[in-house]
């Protein structure tokens, strides 16, 4: 008879939630309580400097290409040595989904996500991000690398003249 | 009649005491249940508002106040304005022929603790929730909404079946107690309480007054997967927080009845009446918000069968019985 199988089961029921009644509450009290992030957390995107301290972004676009909501803004320009910079840079936090791709596409590790992610603000405006405040001091994720000490060619310096790098053949020599 | 002055004043002072007790506590049930729902799911609940969220109800007030009191375009209007009053009023006059302590011997005089001691109070209160049946139907039909009337309709169809349960599990109580005066009935559970001699009438009435105020295993009326809040769908502010607060005063007035007609009433060691009284009250309280956190919603048809099939014999059987136990002992 399925009478006492109902039974026992509405009694196990009760208790079952009689027992979580007792248990601490899984809740994190925000603003009081934070989570500490794990360091590869995708939040607020900022763009990182070479060892040597200059921007690593070459405004290459690939970035805005790969962002599935348009977010990112950017114009090309060059230095008279012929390095690539951009003239501005704009993130737009407002429509940013975090999903990390344009840090995936960037050839030189320039555009990067950070485990800050508290970004509120009061004004939709303010989420608009310009090149000095997405701009940090430091290399972030890979400190060693330089984009332009592997490619890039003459610019930083002559060709052949980085490290893993023999210098140029003379053809000539080759001759039989 | 109270005549002087006096016997007025008492009734008076009774009445807002009363009044102002039980719209407290049906607020501050409110609350309880948030957080008694949060902490069996694992959760906070509401502790933001005051010490330990304790000023929440009043935020809620001042919410409901302030919202905008919205008549559907095609409600019939006066009907929708009277129904959350229908539902709310009920539960509250119910409460006055519930005693919550023995007769107190104030300045020469005996003051009953209840506001009348009917001499038919428990068909006073199976009348009275009668009438409350016409604030959800009313509330449901003259929303102008299809969700509404389902809703009322359901409602109207639940609150009725499981009337009769309770009538009927409440017939043993009276003819144990040999009257349908509340005191009398307390008065007749001094030693032992009805629960003892009327385990199944008591499980009957517990389970007919859980339907009666429409919580959660029978809250088909207003189920809000499917009929969204049901009969009172359309309603907005105050109007919807009388339907609401309304719920919460029957529960508490229902404990209360349960208390009295099974538990004992204000009877027991110790401590003084009035706090077992309350005591009682909390602890069905507390069930029916147990209840909510554990039981899934029971399909109509299976509300139907167990109202009819299942409740309404068992009730009539345990009246034989006890009439048979009556006759021969």
């Amino acid at each position: 008879m399925s009478f006492f199988a109902d039974i026992k089961a509405l009694i196990l029921g009760f208790w079952t939630t009689l027992r979580h009644l007792g248990r601490r509450s899984a809740t994190i009290q925000y603003p009081e309580e934070k989570r500490s992030p794990f360091p590869r957390f995708r939040a607020r995107i900022v763009l990182t400097r070479d060892p040597d301290g200059e921007e690593r972004c070459v405004a290459c676009y690939l970035c805005s290409a790969a962002c599935p909501v348009d977010c990112i803004s950017m114009q090309s320009a060059e230095r008279p040595n012929g390095r690539r910079y951009a003239a501005w840079f704009r993130i737009n936090f407002s429509r940013c989904i975090f999903c990390g791709l344009c840090a995936e596409a960037c050839p030189t590790m320039a555009i990067q996500m950070t485990p800050d992610y508290e970004i509120c603000k009061r004004d939709v405006m303010d989420l608009v991000y310009e090149k000095e405040d997405l701009l940090i001091d430091g290399c972030g994720k890979d400190p060693d690398y330089n984009f332009y000490r592997h490619s890039g060619i003459g610019v930083v310096n002559p060709r052949g003249g980085n490290p893993d790098e023999n210098p140029p053949l003379d053809v000539r020599s080759l001759l039989p | 009649m109270p005549t002087d002055t006096f016997d007025i004043m008492l009734l008076l002072a009774k009445l807002t005491l009363l009044y102002g007790l039980v719209m407290t506590a049906a607020a501050y049930l409110v609350l309880a249940e948030r957080r008694v729902l949060a902490w069996i799911q694992d959760r906070t609940g509401p502790n933001r508002v005051g010490p330990l969220g304790l000023l929440q109800p009043l935020a809620d007030v001042i919410k409901m106040l302030t919202k905008e009191d919205v008549c559907p375009a095609g409600a019939d209007r006066w009907l929708y304005y009277l129904a959350p009053a229908m539902a709310a009023i009920p539960a509250i006059l119910t409460f006055a022929v519930i005693p919550f302590g023995p007769p107190l011997t104030l300045f020469g005089r005996n003051i009953p603790l209840q506001v009348v001691d009917l001499n038919i109070g428990l068909l006073f209160f199976l009348a009275l929730s009668s009438i409350a049946v016409y604030g959800v139907a009313l509330g449901g039909w003259a929303s102008n909404s299809k969700y509404a009337l389902l809703g009322g309709i359901r409602g109207l169809a639940q609150l009725i079946s499981y009337e009769l349960s309770m009538a009927l599990s409440l017939v043993p109580v009276v003819m144990l107690a040999h009257s349908f005066r509340l005191g009398d009935i307390v008065a007749a559970q001094a030693s032992v309480p009805f629960i003892v001699y009327q385990p199944l009438a008591f499980l009957i009435f517990l389970i007919s007054i859980a339907a009666e105020c429409k919580r959660v295993p029978f809250d088909l009326p207003e189920a809000e997967s499917e009929l969204i809040a049901g009969f009172h769908a359309e309603y907005s502010g105050m109007r919807f927080g009388l339907f609401f607060v309304g719920e919460y005063i029957n529960i508490l007035v229902l404990g209360g009845l349960a208390a009295t007609f099974f538990l004992g009433g204000w009877h027991g060691p110790w401590l003084p009446p009035a706090v077992w009284f309350a005591l009682k009250v909390l602890a069905f309280a507390f069930l029916f918000i147990w209840m909510r956190g554990t039981l899934p919603r029971l399909r109509y048809d299976q509300l139907m069968h167990l109202g009819w099939k299942v409740l309404t014999p068992l009730a009539l059987v345990n009246i034989l019985a006890t009439g048979w136990f009556i006759m021969v002992l």
